[in-house]
């Protein structure tokens, strides 16, 4: 029994340095962005006694926080709305009829799933930029194009599970098609919509790339942008670009805070579904 | 129930976005890798971007430089991700609990956001480790390939296993309890119950943590531009990147779209794998 013991604080000390050790670069980033350079350059590993809130003055300034903020809000809300009833009315659909179509919708979503997005981007972005619409209008409808086909199949896994005696039960009660889809089968996965909404999010809201060809400029930025973009301009001073990694990360990391046990069900599922 | 004309209203949205943002630029990119194409005119050129690619030694480069970060990132991921989801799952308490929200937190935040706290922890914070324990193999972190390599799998590594983590808890947390409490009653230690009752059950989260995290490498390009922008010289770029650059920087869009169909190419064949290795499992 004692020897159990002694195996356990050993355990739980081996256990507390690995999750300090993958806390760290957090720490670090943080405690260098309350210091001046000088701080930093004499030691970047803790505190030193300087400290100081004006890097992130000039930080929130130079990333235009508010209006980064607010685009990425935007373009992160616009998409996830649009892919979520698209998805939802499709996977609907093709569970309840039996048609050739419906298979072939089906497996259609599965085959484009095989298709990485840099074997597509160049002509997807070509294409818009010949139609001359290159904005936060065209990034949510291709960010929809592009996460229909996932959130498709995570939603026809649920409503596979909702038996057909309720759809059949309220048309007898006298629903239209749209209501018994809308206010009798949809509520009962209100799980799986939870889950496509913070998936979908977390994927737009950090997403660099495909904004870096659709809205990179001005009045359009969002904060993974916006933050690259002030990275470029700090020119080694760490103390402004660290501070603008703690603003940009605050947003998800408050998100977190709030929704964690949904956040941590809905990225298990995503994956293993 | 739906009648023909609201099935369609239905499922036609959907299908038109897949058939527009995906469909149409594949079948136009397969069309565009014969060409010479450079954003504004095309002209036919045949194979000759799939052959000058195989030439191409920056190319070539990135696509094994790709290839070596996945397998070592898979190996390294599964592994940590495993052992993770093996100390959170020992004991319901708050402990393990906050472990696991700080094992998956580096999970939430953006490649770009990540590449550049990594680059400020491999040459600021690594530097003034290697003054302090004179250990000379931590400074210069990032200024040749070896350590950018690295420094690569490291983020990805401190990004992912969190995520790995939670597919191994939950097929962990699918055991049942007598099962395990059998194989201690029958003297098991605890590394015996783990190689012969847990193990076995993992395997399909296996498959599934193994293409997951080999999917994820093979596309990965934000965090490759924040942490080392595919330096010093070109030495570190993965396939997006060089796909990116040749296409938007050098404006070689008919040459960057051949590399893009072998990108499908090879993450569809690796695809395929996974399906049958899982279904072959599924069967036994």
């Amino acid at each position: 029994m004692k020897k159990l013991k002694g195996q356990n604080i050993i355990y739980g000390i081996l256990a507390a340095a690995v999750g300090l050790l993958w806390v760290y670069p957090f720490v670090i980033v943080i405690v260098n962005s309350l210091k001046t350079k000088r701080g930093i350059f004499s030691n970047p590993l803790w505190f030193t006694h300087d400290f100081t809130g004006e890097n992130f003055t000039t930080a929130y300034k130079a990333l235009d926080f508010t209006n980064s903020f607010v685009n990425s809000v935007l373009i992160t809300v616009g998409s996830v709305v649009l892919i979520t009833i698209v998805s939802a009315a499709a996977a609907y659909a093709l569970t309840r009829v039996q048609v050739k179509m419906s298979s072939f919708v089906y497996y259609l979503c599965a085959a484009t799933m095989l298709i990485p997005f840099q074997s597509i981007m160049i002509p997807l972005v070509s294409m818009f930029g010949t139609l001359n619409f290159l904005n936060r209008t065209a990034l949510i409808i291709m960010n929809t194009g592009l996460s229909v086909s996932l959130s498709i199949i995570l939603y026809y896994g649920a409503f596979e599970g909702v038996p057909k005696s309720m759809d059949e039960a309220a048309t007898l009660d006298g629903a239209s098609a749209l209501r018994t889809f809308t206010d009798v089968v949809l509520p009962a996965v209100n799980p799986m919509t939870g889950t496509v909404i913070i998936l979908n999010a977390m994927k737009l809201w950090n997403d660099y790339l495909l904004p870096s060809l659709v809205v990179n400029k001005n009045g359009m930025y969002t904060i993974p942008l916006k933050m690259y973009m002030f990275f470029g301009e700090t020119n080694s001073e760490w103390q402004l670009a660290l501070a603008g990694l703690v603003l940009s990360m605050i947003p998800i990391i408050v998100l977190f805070l709030l929704l964690q046990k949904q956040i941590m069900t809905s990225v298990t599922e995503g994956a293993i579904k | 129930m739906l009648k023909k004309h609201q099935y369609y209203g239905f499922v036609v949205p959907a299908l038109l976005f897949i058939l527009g943002i995906i469909i149409l630029p594949f079948i136009v990119g397969i069309f565009d890798s014969f060409t010479n194409s450079n954003g504004i005119s095309r002209e036919f050129v045949g194979w000759q971007n799939y052959s000058l690619l195989f030439h191409d030694y920056n190319f070539l480069q990135s696509f094994w430089l790709t290839v070596k970060f996945s397998v070592v990132s898979v190996i390294l991921i599964n592994l940590v991700g495993l052992i993770f989801a093996l100390i959170v799952t020992h004991k319901e308490n708050w402990f393990n609990n906050t472990l696991k929200t700080i094992f998956f937190v580096p999970n939430l935040i953006g490649g770009v956001l990540l590449g550049f706290i990594w680059q400020f922890i491999f040459t600021n914070a690594f530097k003034a480790l290697a003054g302090n324990l004179s250990q000379g193999w931590l400074s210069g972190w990032l200024s040749d390939e070896t350590t950018g390599f690295w420094g690569m799998v490291i983020l990805f590594t401190w990004q992912m296993s969190g995520y790995i983590m939670l597919i191994y808890i939950s097929f962990l947390n699918a055991i049942p309890h007598n099962t395990i409490e059998a194989s201690m009653l029958d003297g098991a230690s605890e590394i015996q119950t783990f190689f012969n009752v847990k193990l076995p059950q993992l395997a399909p989260a296996f498959t599934i943590s193994l293409f997951l995290t080999l999917a994820n490498s093979f596309k990965m390009y934000e965090q490759n531009l924040a942490l080392t922008n595919g330096g010093p010289y070109r030495s570190t770029e993965m396939v997006s990147m060089f796909i990116y650059n040749t296409a938007f920087v050098n404006f070689q869009q008919g040459y960057a779209q051949a590399a893009g169909i072998i990108l499908f190419l090879v993450v569809a064949a690796v695809s395929f794998i996974q399906l049958y290795v899982s279904r072959k499992g599924e069967r036994q």
